[in-house]
């Protein structure tokens, strides 16, 4: 088990660092006009000189590639090329929102496609099995901007305009204020996230648990009198979970796109949106923090996950 | 048993000298190396003279399939030389072994998993062609079916896939497969204890018979004596991954000095009901032990109802027993005397008593 | 299928009768997918749908004939109202009309062409990458192995989006880009999908007398492996098509598709994002169409997955 604990964590750690290569090669190699978008039109070769120097974007690359790690590993990730705030302070302002936005969309996608899936896989053909599994089929098609967009249209615009002001046509109310405004605010950018999700999970847990309920030790336990509740929820889910906590995994990395957009239709100010108004500002540090305390935030959570699997699934840790 | 017994002062067809092979073993370290070692097959030597069928019998798991493989070079040996055709051919690389390939093949055992099943049976058959750039087209398709015909397929179902085939008919396909290339010696490994009892005779007799027409070397694995009887000249019985006794299939049915063979011997059903109930039945003690760990000193002592203390000290050459021809090596420290029953031989030293309607 | 083949004639059989043989057909594995998908009706409704979406696409033009409304024309006069505001669906503009008056239904079927087009193009890089970088890696294993599986981690631990965004917003918005940028970030899980079939197909038998009648790597790997694993890589494939369509769409929705006049749903939708109060068919229309696109591929993916394999659904988890 620590083992395999090492071997992950060395392995996140390559991956942090080709990661961190990546995104030094793309952002300050490819683009070699940084200067010349902070100077502006009028800039003489004279103002760019001094930013490039500011910058040590004259270093040669390693030199800012070395310092770029360096100043990082410190904690260090630079200051926005326009107000002069510190990456960490903007990204720490932001890290809040996201986080609400996040852990309490893949709670809710966890439970409502978890239920749902156990509910088709233990009724399979049944009405409530085609109905869930149609729902399901619909919101996985649908783009999260545009789900975002019909409940904005519907819940916020329509209720609104019949009188029923009861959701906000977005932005962020922080905890601090209570836990009524942020829930009211949270309400529909979570609706968003998670639909979209919850609908993967139905299907994914639907046929796993239509798998597992087939295998004969669940006829056995069956055999001998368990009661079917318990078979399902004892026997057959745990069994189940596997793929399913595999596959949240690999979802982490896209949690991170769908907060994005979700933050962009519902003007929450997370990471997210802060990362879209850097980019089109070309806030080169902003960008860069961002996309490394993101990818970093995943290989984490990627090792949780695999943490959690191990525990689920003894097989694991031997490979 | 077509052809006579080669004279020994022939030259091998095919020859294993002294070969190992190893497989790596349980988990790897954190530095990626294996932490332990299986001895699939231990220092062997084997020699396949031109027209004779050598029967390669041995347990599940004794290293038998894995010296095949080696044989054939679809596993590097790990140690000794593999000769063909008076050539040391161990280190030769792929592009090297290629115009080998035409001499040597193999037929395998499932024949399931040996036809690809998205592939029609005629482009299985005429692979051989493909890869070695012979046949083009039509005379391509006519070599195919003519192929078919000679393992009695029908030639019509040439667009068939294998799917559409029985288990029997797919060892024919492979059969054919492997006499593409008009092959001198072939491989067989385990080809009929895939198949139905009642199909198994089917699939010998067409290898008995294509061995007479093309005048093929065989060398032939399997578990079960009885079909190596069938088919055999000369028998070599391996035993976690070591030949133990070799001998032609007279010595070794008449005469067995191993009482690992004379086990396994004793397991053979026999036709006649007399001979059956008289004869004696000698279960081995235990499961063939693994492998990574083999046991020291001559590796069937813990199994072997005459072991004695020096049995576990130093492994037993391969040599012939006192009056034995040269050709009928044992490797046995305490080998049965001729007619020797292994149950009267030491008495008391734990051999389960012989079981009623034993399978 | 137990046809008396063990009773074919013997080699003197052939010699007296002397007929040419004819060769009798197999269904081959494929075939038989085929015939189930036929029979899935929702599986060929979704194929219909799409087959008139790629009609659309390709006869946009049409849409701007019939109406008289080329896709890039502005009617400031006829088509905003006096506020500046679009105007709603009537007999002149059938969907109405987008915030510059042009015509939205026009415009939605150039928006085809964007979203397919890029859908294909995208997928076909991500399956080409994918399938040979999983091929390799199954087949040889050892140090490539290992290197291009760490490679796919690293890709599937980058947020996509966010460093797709970003890279858009230096390069500047084409389509281009973003087939590139998609596909470069959507290889890695077809690769592992492809991988890991890889590794349980080299193991068989049938590779192994490949490799015992002469053949090299190439041929065995794709005369022998890749077709085993091609039914993974088709349901992927079409499961695919709709992930690229909704990611491209959007990237335009953040800003970063296509160059401005061009039409794209993304793009509409995101604009229309500002006037959702006022003007609904300017985000119902290309929505809808986002929509039913996606939904079809999805339906007949779904089909696909069934016809080929059954128990494939567990490989690719969603």
């Amino acid at each position: 088990m620590v083992r395999f604990l090492i071997v992950r964590t060395l392995t996140g750690l390559v991956v942090l660092w080709l990661i961190s290569m990546s995104v030094f090669a793309l952002f300050y190699v490819v683009p070699s006009n940084v200067a010349r978008t902070l100077g502006g039109r009028q800039a003489t070769p004279e103002t760019i000189a001094a930013i490039n120097e500011r910058l040590g974007l004259d270093e040669p690359l390693w030199k800012q590639y070395a310092s770029f790690v360096g100043d990082a590993l410190q904690g260090d990730l630079g200051y926005d090329y326009y107000h002069q705030v510190p990456v960490t302070t903007i990204i720490a302002q932001a890290v809040p929102v996201t986080l609400s936005l996040a852990v309490g969309a893949a709670v809710i996608w966890l439970v409502l496609g978890i239920t749902n899936g156990v509910i088709s896989a233990t009724h399979p053909r049944s009405l409530a099995d085609r109905s869930l599994t149609a729902f399901a089929l619909f919101f996985y098609s649908m783009p999260s901007f545009l789900l975002g967009l019909v409940l904005l249209y519907f819940l916020y615009f329509k209720l609104t305009q019949a009188g029923y002001a009861w959701f906000p046509p977005g932005g962020y109310a922080p905890l601090s204020e209570g836990v009524g405004p942020w829930v009211n605010h949270l309400l529909l950018p979570w609706a968003t996230l998670a639909l979209v999700s919850a609908a993967a999970y139905t299907r994914l847990t639907r046929g796993s648990m239509l798998d597992v309920l087939s295998e004969d030790y669940i006829r056995t336990a069956r055999s001998k009198g368990i009661s079917e509740r318990r078979v399902t929820y004892r026997h057959a889910l745990r069994s189940a979970l596997t793929p399913i906590v595999t596959q949240f995994g690999i979802d982490l990395g896209q949690l991170v796109g769908g907060v994005l957009v979700t933050e962009t239709v519902f003007s929450l100010p997370g990471l997210g949106q802060t990362a879209i108004i850097a980019i089109t500002q070309q806030d080169l540090p902003v960008i860069i923090g961002i996309v490394l305390f993101a990818s970093t935030a995943v290989v984490v959570a990627n090792i949780l996950v695999d943490l959690a699997y191990a525990v689920l699934d003894p097989r694991v840790r031997i490979s | 048993m077509t052809a006579s017994t080669a004279g020994s002062t022939a030259t091998p067809l095919l020859e294993a000298r002294a070969v190992s092979k190893e497989f790596p073993a349980g988990g790897t370290s954190l530095t990626g190396r294996a932490t332990e070692v299986l001895h699939a097959v231990d220092r062997v030597d084997l020699e396949v003279f031109p027209g004779e069928t050598v029967g390669l019998v041995g347990e599940t798991g004794c290293g038998k399939s894995t010296l095949a493989r080696c044989l054939a070079r679809l596993y590097d040996v790990t140690a000794g030389e593999v000769w063909f055709d008076g050539r040391d051919v161990t280190h030769l690389s792929r592009r090297e072994m290629r115009p080998l390939r035409r001499d040597i093949q193999v037929i395998f055992q499932d024949p399931y998993g040996s036809l690809n099943p998205r592939r029609r049976v005629g482009s299985i058959i005429g692979d051989a062609f493909a890869i070695h750039d012979l046949e083009k087209g039509a005379a391509r398709k006519a070599r195919v079916q003519e192929l078919m015909e000679l393992v009695g397929l029908n030639p019509e179902h040439y667009n068939r896939f294998p799917a559409d085939f029985s288990g029997g008919q797919r060892q024919r396909i492979g059969v054919a497969r492997a006499l593409a290339l008009r092959p001198r010696m072939i491989i067989c490994d385990e080809p009929v204890s895939a198949l139905d009892v009642s199909i198994q005779a089917q699939v010998l007799n067409l290898l008995i018979d294509l061995q007479d027409e093309l005048g093929l070397t065989y060398l032939f694995i399997t578990h079960d004596l009885s079909v190596v009887r069938h088919v055999s000249n000369r028998i070599a019985v391996m035993y976690l991954g070591r030949v133990v006794e070799q001998g032609t299939v007279e010595d070794i049915f008449d005469g067995a000095r191993h009482p690992y063979t004379k086990a396994l011997l004793s397991a053979l059903p026999t036709p006649d009901p007399d001979v059956a109930d008289s004869r004696e039945h000698v279960v081995l003690s235990g499961d063939l032990p693994s492998a990574v760990d083999p046991p020291s000193g001559c590796h069937f002592h813990p199994r072997c109802p005459r072991a004695r203390a020096d049995c576990h000290e130093q492994q037993p050459p391969l040599e012939p027993v006192d009056g034995d021809p040269v050709d009928h090596t044992t490797a046995c420290w305490h080998p049965l005397a001729h007619g020797e029953s292994l149950t009267s031989a030491v008495p008391g030293l734990g051999i389960p008593a012989p079981e009623e309607g034993e399978p | 299928m137990s046809d008396p083949i063990m009773s074919a004639p013997t080699m003197s059989d052939i010699a007296t009768t002397g007929h040419v043989p004819r060769t009798i057909e197999g269904r081959g594995p494929w075939r038989l997918a085929w015939l189930r998908l036929k029979k899935d009706k929702v599986a060929i409704w979704s194929l219909v749908v799409i087959g008139l979406l790629v009609l659309v696409a390709i006869f946009a033009p049409f849409f701007a004939w019939l109406t008289g409304h080329p896709p890039n024309v502005q009617y400031r006069e006829t088509g905003l109202t006096p506020d500046g505001l679009p105007v709603g669906p009537s007999s002149t503009f059938w969907f109405g009309t987008d915030d510059l008056g042009r015509d939205v239904l026009v415009r939605v079927a150039y928006g085809a062409r964007v979203s397919l087009g890029v859908g294909v193009l995208a997928t076909m890089l991500t399956v080409v990458v994918g399938v040979v970088v999983g091929l390799a890696a199954g087949f040889f294993g050892g140090l490539v192995d290992m290197v291009l599986a760490r490679l796919i981690d690293v890709v599937l631990s980058i947020p996509f989006l966010l460093v797709a965004v970003a890279l858009v917003s230096i390069t500047g918005p084409s389509l281009l880009v973003t087939i590139v940028v998609i596909g470069f970030f959507s290889w890695a899980s077809m690769a592992r999908i492809v991988r890991g079939q890889v590794l349980s197909v080299k193991e068989r038998e049938y590779v192994e007398a490949a490799r015992s009648l002469g053949a090299g790597d190439l041929r065995i790997m794709f005369i022998d492996v890749l077709p085993n694993v091609m039914a993974p890589i088709i349901v992927y494939t079409t499961l695919l098509v709709p992930v690229v369509i909704v990611a491209q769409a959007t990237l335009s929705f953040l800003g970063l598709g296509v160059e401005a006049p061009t039409a794209d749903w993304g793009g509409m939708i995101s604009t229309a994002q500002r006037y959702y109060r006022t003007a609904w068919w300017f985000i119902a229309f290309p929505g809808s169409a986002l929509l039913i696109t996606t939904l079809a591929f999805n339906l007949f993916g779904d089909g696909v997955r069934d016809a080929l394999d059954p128990r494939v659904d567990r490989l690719i988890g969603r």
